[in-house]
């Protein structure tokens, strides 16, 4: 049996150990050469297992269609727009009504700050607009969502000069990999010659489930043992795009918290391999679960700060989840959602329109709209 | 987990602390703030609302304004509340009295629900079992590789056949009766609760193996919609608990509040951490403490048994009391508090510490670059810091791979560290300014 001595002399140790870590820390940080820094680059090898296979899912039509973004958050539209539609009608008092919305809005994952600003200048531009209905309170309330969203193009970019390079990151299961496959389909439609670059070498198999999507989408792939170092993965593809005039690198990466700052730093290092040329990087994806609540926005801040993301992947639309966290991330931080994930074909990522996300969301008269759909 | 929560509450409550009187306006504040406070932690919505509604009526009335600290009070009952709300008591496994055990697993994708199959068996192997692992998502690329290698760290064999999940299941139970495995863990598939099919297929893979205990696998990141997948996972399984994930980032884990109070059923495991042994049943009572910031010091001492080295801990202990605790024994005592996992988890389980220290941007490489210092050190060295001159610091940084500044200054911070640890009254049972939390524990320990 150890005592309550022992527990309380470990913790002891354990404060002041970190009141040493913390004070060190913020002291004398450089005191300690940098040993990350001194890091030799691996000799680029020949990657093993690079392949170009037939594909078994061809592409053949345009992947974003008119109306896709309607159909594909139809079921997360419907289970948002009830909420809205059955707020907005009855009799109820406008007390009642901007209850209800502001339940709406947090059930969404938009956060109470946002929530809360949102509610507040609805209701200013109401006083002066002095309706009161439900309709009114809908319009307002879609307005101020509506400058929520930055105006930025929202398509992925390329380069002058190929190889463009994406890069693709996130925390653990937001569903990089398989984004990263529809990415890949998506820019086969675009009649680009795509290399997939298997940074994720910690996680059991993430290499064959990336090489699976290269096969479906007749790209190439290269991958390299479990344990390398992800920077010479995401080199070798680089440079081998370069060589045989391919025109786009996606590059896969672990997922990590981002509050493992080792695995940030790698990161970081990552980035700095991909735009070092003859590679230029145009596109650092951050792929958020819509499922996610208020921990995406600390996400999306974390990541952000390490590697200058320049857009948002949102997955898993399909579910329930409203995915409001991916609306605040935007709001704060200025970095537009580019594109959702709501299925898992090959074909259900597609291109984010605000206004058609908010129609959607936000629409009354859904009942009709979806028989007309489905 | 609750970090933040626990930060909030501690701001809300510092408010109100001291003050001989609460009017009606100023719990109304209060609760305004415990609302915002619960929502950012992304507990349910509709959970935060009659959470607040009992908190509201429980504090309001006669006893609050005759209370003569009125903080006090509301804390208390915001405590009661919490637990209540976490579920009161923690899970105790009644195991099938004709072997074996079954256990499904199921979830959302990307939740950790391999990982946590994994975790699961290595604590139940902990418990003395012998379990079997089945792997029955056949979906996902590579899910039964991933088990497979999981498993071998666990050693815990691993059970699957291709083809049909149900098939595989059953088999899986099959399997584990005829070698004589007494608990069997059915890893499945990732499936989003509004998909038909898989909710169907999951359903029956449930009708097959006919469970003793099905938990459903959640992410603590996950928002608002936690309630929905429960509910969903619950309607077509008959949950038993939840399982926890991915509780070592800085997520708030609301979830956990929210599921309990909206399907009645409780988090059973929580996975704090990456090594699988990063794992353990969940506490309510416990863990309502700890979002309060009174500490978790039962699940300290717990974790301490099960990682400790007994007697270096006590030999360390000793050198405190008696104020020779040198820097072989800071050594010493770094390696096995590192056995106990990540220091901020460790120290959000110690009631007292400031939110400075608790919320510290931690590098645990930091603990390395120090263990190289002092292992640069000569034994006498270690013994007497004072000895090390010029010269011997330069060997030392040699040694270390750093500079002689980074050793004064690693030298100059024990020295301090040692003048603390004088002054927080190591030297026996005197009383300190910590002495209530101490002095509550033992009575607790010898209860």
């Amino acid at each position: 049996m150890i005592t309550v001595t022992v527990v309380l002399a470990v913790a002891v140790v354990l404060i002041v150990s970190t009141i040493y870590l913390v004070s060190r820390k913020s002291r004398s940080k450089p005191s300690f050469p940098s040993k990350t820094s001194v890091v030799a680059r691996r000799p680029i090898e020949a990657p093993n297992g690079a392949v170009i296979s037939e594909a078994i899912e061809p592409i053949s039509e345009n992947l974003v269609l008119p109306g896709d973004i309607k159909r594909g958050i139809g079921r997360a539209r419907l289970a948002f727009a009830r909420l809205f539609g059955s707020i907005l009608g009855g009799d109820k008092s406008s007390q009642q009504l901007w209850d209800e919305v502001e339940e709406a809005l947090l059930v969404s994952d938009l956060g109470i700050d946002l929530t809360t600003s949102v509610l507040d200048g609805a209701k200013a531009s109401m006083a002066v607009s002095d309706s009161t209905d439900g309709v009114g309170i809908a319009a307002a309330v879609k307005s101020q969502l509506r400058s929520l969203f930055v105006e930025q193009p929202r398509d992925l970019s390329y380069s002058q000069d190929s190889p463009t390079v994406w890069l693709v990151v996130g925390v653990n299961g937001v569903g990089k990999t398989t984004s990263i496959g529809k990415l890949s389909a998506m820019a086969a439609a675009d009649d680009r010659k795509v290399i997939l670059a298997a940074g994720d070498t910690f996680r059991a198999a993430a290499a064959d489930q990336l090489q699976m999507w290269a096969e479906r989408t007749a790209a190439d792939i290269v991958r390299s043992v479990p344990g390398a170092d992800p920077s010479s993965v995401v080199f070798d593809a680089i440079q081998k795009a370069a060589a045989r005039g391919f025109d786009l690198v996606i590059a896969d990466t672990a997922g990590r918290l981002h509050t493992k700052s080792n695995l940030m730093d790698e990161l970081r290092k990552l980035r700095r391999t991909a735009e070092r040329d003859p590679g230029h990087l145009t596109e650092v994806l951050l792929v958020l679960d819509a499922t996610t609540g208020q921990n995406g926005l600390v996400q999306a801040r974390e990541f952000a700060k390490a590697v200058g993301i320049t857009g948002v992947v949102l997955t898993k639309l399909d579910g329930s989840a409203k995915g409001g966290i991916a609306l605040a991330a935007e709001a704060e931080l200025g970095v537009p959602i580019k594109l959702v994930g709501v299925g898992e074909k090959v074909r259900d990522l597609i291109a984010f329109s605000p206004d058609e996300f908010l129609d959607a969301l936000l629409e009354m008269d859904v009942q009709n709209e979806l028989s007309d759909e489905d | 987990m609750f970090d933040n929560l626990t930060d909030r509450f501690e701001e809300i409550f510092s408010r109100i602390r001291g003050k001989g009187r609460l009017s009606e306006a100023e719990v109304d504040a209060v609760l305004r703030e415990i609302r915002a406070a619960l929502i950012e932690a992304d507990v349910n919505v509709g959970v935060v609302r009659s959470f607040i509604e009992r908190v509201r009526e429980n504090t309001i009335g006669e006893e609050l304004f005759r209370s003569l600290s009125p903080a006090q009070h509301v804390i208390k009952v915001v405590n009661a509340e919490l637990t209540n709300a976490l579920g009161g008591e923690n899970l105790k496994i009644s195991y099938a009295s004709r072997p074996p055990t079954v256990v499904l697993m199921a979830g959302l994708q990307g939740v950790g629900k391999t990982t946590a199959a994994a975790k699961l068996a290595l604590w139940f192997r902990h418990q003395g079992r012998n379990p079997l692992l089945v792997a029955a998502d056949l979906q996902r690329p590579a899910a039964v590789e991933q088990l497979r290698i999981l498993g071998e760290q666990a050693s815990v064999p691993v059970f699957s056949v291709p083809g049909d999940p149900v098939n595989t299941s059953s088999a899986g139970v099959e399997e584990a009766r005829r070698i004589g495995r007494d608990v069997v863990i059915v890893d499945t598939a990732g499936r989003t609760s509004i998909d038909q099919e898989l909710m169907d297929e999951v359903r029956k893979i449930s009708q097959s193996i006919t469970p003793n205990y099905t938990f459903l696998v959640i992410d603590a990141m996950i928002g608002q919609d936690a309630v929905n997948s429960a509910r969903v996972f619950n309607d077509a399984l008959a949950l038993d608990g939840i399982i926890l994930t991915k509780l070592d980032g800085d997520a708030r884990g609301g979830a956990a509040l929210s599921v309990r109070q909206v399907v009645g059923k409780p988090i059973s495991f929580v996975s704090i951490g990456e090594k699988l042994a990063d794992f353990d049943l969940f506490y309510p009572d416990r863990m309502a403490n700890r979002i309060l910031g009174m500490g978790d010091v039962l699940s300290l001492i717990e974790q301490a048994e099960r990682t400790l080295d007994k007697e270096i801990a006590e030999k360390g202990a000793k050198k405190l009391k008696g104020g020779k605790f040198d820097l072989e024994d800071f050594l010493e005592q770094m390696q096995q508090v590192k056995k106990m996992g990540p220091l901020k988890g460790v120290l959000s389980m110690l009631p007292g510490v400031p939110k400075e220290i608790r919320n510290a941007d931690i590098d645990e490489r930091e603990l390395v670059k120090v263990e190289a210092i002092i292992s640069s050190m000569t034994k006498a060295e270690r013994n007497n810091p004072d000895m090390i001159d010029g010269s011997r610091r330069s060997r030392i940084a040699n040694g270390a791979g750093t500079s002689t500044a980074a050793v004064g200054t690693m030298l100059k911070q024990f020295k301090d560290m040692q003048k603390m640890m004088r002054s927080m009254g190591m030297g026996g049972p005197s009383p300190t300014k910590k002495s209530p939390n101490r002095s509550n524990n033992k009575k607790k320990k010898r209860r």
